[in-house]
């Protein structure tokens, strides 16, 4: 069950966006013409390297991109509707009701001066007409289903009382208290060891499942998305470079970067001498290389690359944004 | 004491013995008046560990466990409370401070955080010349200045670099930067606390690849504390697996990792995402790791364990030879009752799949 590129009725439209920061010395494109589609109930793993710009596209789609950085091109639609030239005051119901935030940090977007349950009821009341009790009642069902042991006895207690992942789990269960459409997750679980990260990861797919939200989890960890995502995108220095089902961009890379991505992760038990390493840094947004952006670090670029910004073409159930494969189509 | 990882050569540290034990009771009189009792954290509880020169060994464990605590006694930056570090035939924890300032010039440190390391208002050339200066290493300007370019160099940086400021550098090369001020010494052996955690993956891999390139060029031995099981795996001779301040499974990598037998490591092994198996759905260890102050009773592990029985809530197990190379804190282990490995259909990596039982308050 992986839904395609091309889905009758997209949840999510994402069309040439570009998100700018003004500075001195002129606009910094940080995000530039990105183009992609999320189906309801689809999960799509967003990766690159810090910088890429993928938390920008999630920020830019909840509405909450701040000062000095702000849209500067593009559309997005939700449920066919636009929503990037909403006000903040329009922006406000959608956001919680039916697109909701998981961030990296679970102790910085809880507040440490309030309950658990006080901002769950809180968080339910503004999104459903409930009265308290029901509110209550709801939210201690959810603390249940995110796995919170004594959900009765916890929802009473601060956030500090509660371990890394335990807190994790209560986000995951704000999140989606209102049953939203959407769920833009950002590092969830950078933040947490190992065994707990397969905990929350398994989590976040139940509870999206039985919820019907599509995800879009952004992360700089390979392993996270091959384990989570239907679908994956991968960004480079604000551009996307490759798009398509996650069989294809893990096992078979088509863009160089993807594979250079993919060879620079060490494996257990690969036994190898030496990490395929990818030479140099992605570029700074001040001074990004002309054409294609990886053209300076490709083991392949040709004289075409340095002049011609490549656009997205189709290989098999994917697009890739490579001169390599345009034209031979 | 014996370690299987001193098979015929003398290792170049070794630690004996180690406790480390911080005490967190509070003050005296909340004590007498309102008779809290003493308390303290043992982050790092009874530790013997070999590392032969010219290798590498890892620790490895999830946050709490203790490696960064053992990363700090072996430097210096923290006392033992028990215990021997012995460094070339030489007892550290037992040495005069006259006597120190060699040792301290042949064990440097590498941290996890490039961007708190280096100072900020220094310049890289300053930075990297400082451990010359302090132990009197270079008598002319003019032969820093070469030597600091020469270790530029060596980390794949460009000799005028040293002109700038760390803030002017990506994560990537301020890592660089650190490893070219640990070697400056000219170090023996280097302790790494997650030197690439901080970084992209594209990136890390540069610096493993450096790292296990310069352990060649100037015979490093290296002690790497890491929570990622593949970087470990990609890095090391030998690996020690700690929980709660203690190994649990120690020995040569591969062992360990083609061949774990404590219930943690197979835990930890499972919880590495597996790039051939994409949208498995798994089921995912229950659990935390409990807290430090209170451990429990006998086996530390044992109630995460899917093992554990009336033994194992009563008795602490001890390291115990295995009939591979691996030494073993477990009483399942030791009686038989570890199931064995039931291994993945495919993939080459054949990484152990073990269900677990759901305890301790997990989904």
């Amino acid at each position: 069950m992986h839904p395609m590129t091309q889905t009758p009725d997209p949840l999510l439209q994402v069309r040439d966006l570009s998100i700018a920061f003004d500075t001195r010395h002129g606009p910094l494109r940080a995000v530039d013409n990105i183009t992609f589609d999320l189906a309801p109930g689809e999960i799509l793993g967003m990766v690159g390297e810090s910088g890429a710009g993928k938390s920008l596209t999630g920020t830019a789609i909840t509405g909450l991109l701040e000062r000095p950085g702000h849209i500067s091109g593009g559309e997005i639609h939700f449920e066919g509707r636009r929503i990037d030239t909403l006000s903040k005051d329009a922006m406000r119901p959608l956001r919680g009701r039916k697109i909701g935030a998981i961030f990296q940090d679970p102790l910085t977007s809880l507040n440490p001066l309030l309950t658990v349950g006080k901002q769950l009821v809180e968080t339910i009341q503004t999104h459903m007409d409930l009265t308290k009790e029901a509110a209550r009642a709801r939210a201690i069902d959810l603390l249940a289903e995110v796995g919170i042991p004594a959900p009765e006895q916890r929802v009473d207690h601060y956030p500090h009382q509660f371990s890394g992942g335990m807190r994790q789990r209560v986000v995951i269960a704000l999140a989606l208290c209102a049953d939203p459409k959407l769920v833009i997750a950002d590092e969830p679980t950078t933040a947490l060891d190992v065994s707990i990260q397969a905990q929350i990861l398994a989590l976040l797919k139940k509870m999206c499942r039985e919820h019907g939200a599509a995800v879009i989890l952004v992360t700089h960890d390979m392993g996270v998305i091959a384990e989570t995502a239907d679908r994956v995108a991968v960004m480079y220095s604000g551009r996307l470079v490759e798009i398509g089902p996650v069989e294809q961009v893990v096992k078979h890379p088509r863009h160089p970067y993807t594979r250079g991505l993919m060879g620079s992760i060490p494996v257990v038990g690969g036994g190898l001498r030496r990490l395929t390493q990818i030479d140099g840094a992605m570029p700074r947004l001040t001074d990004l290389p002309s054409g294609c952006a990886f053209h300076p670090r490709c083991p392949k670029a040709t004289e075409a690359c340095t002049q011609v910004k490549p656009t997205a073409v189709k290989v098999d159930d994917g697009q890739v944004a490579c001169l390599l494969y345009e034209g031979a189509q | 004491m014996q370690t299987v990882t001193t098979q015929g050569a003398e290792p170049l540290l070794s630690i004996t013995g180690m406790k480390k034990h911080f005490d967190l009771s509070p003050p005296l009189l909340n004590r007498l008046i309102e008779r809290k009792p003493v308390q303290h954290l043992r982050a790092v509880d009874g530790l013997d560990i070999a590392v032969p020169k010219g290798k590498t060994f890892s620790l490895v464990g999830e946050s709490g466990c203790g490696k960064s605590t053992v990363a700090k006694l072996v430097v210096g930056l923290y006392g033992p409370t028990e215990g021997k570090v012995i460094f070339d035939g030489a007892d550290l924890t037992d040495l005069e401070a006259s006597q120190r300032a060699d040792y301290r010039r042949r064990i440097q440190m590498i941290f996890q955080d490039p961007y708190a390391s280096l100072n900020p208002r220094w310049r890289v050339r300053d930075i990297i010349a400082e451990p010359l200066r302090s132990f009197g290493l270079v008598s002319s300007r003019q032969e820093e200045r070469d030597e600091v370019g020469r270790l530029l160099e060596l980390v794949g940086l460009n000799p005028r670099d040293g002109e700038k400021f760390p803030h002017e550098f990506s994560g990537g090369q301020r890592q660089r930067i650190s490893i070219a001020r640990a070697i400056s010494s000219r170090p023996d052996f280097l302790v790494c606390d997650e030197p690439t955690s901080a970084l992209d993956v594209s990136v890390q891999a540069q610096i493993l690849n450096l790292m296990r390139d310069l352990q060649e060029e100037l015979g490093l031995t290296y002690l790497f504390i890491s929570h990622d099981l593949a970087v470990v795996d990609f890095m090391s001779d030998y690996v020690g697996v700690m929980y709660l301040g203690r190994l649990v499974e120690v020995g040569p990598a591969k062992e360990v990792f083609h061949n774990p037998t404590h219930p943690y490591t197979r835990l930890l092994m499972d919880t590495i995402p597996d790039m051939e198996m994409t949208r498995r759905d798994r089921t995912p260890v229950a659990g935390e790791v409990p807290n430090p102050i209170n451990p429990p009773p006998g086996c530390t592990f044992h109630p995460r364990c899917p093992l554990a029985n009336a033994r194992c809530k009563a008795e602490a197990p001890r390291l115990r030879q295995m009939p591979g190379d691996a030494r073993v804190s477990c009483h399942a282990a030791e009686e038989g009752r570890n199931p064995p490995l039931a291994r993945k259909p495919t993939g080459p990596e054949n990484a152990p799949v073990m269900q677990l039982r759901a305890s301790a308050g997990g989904a």
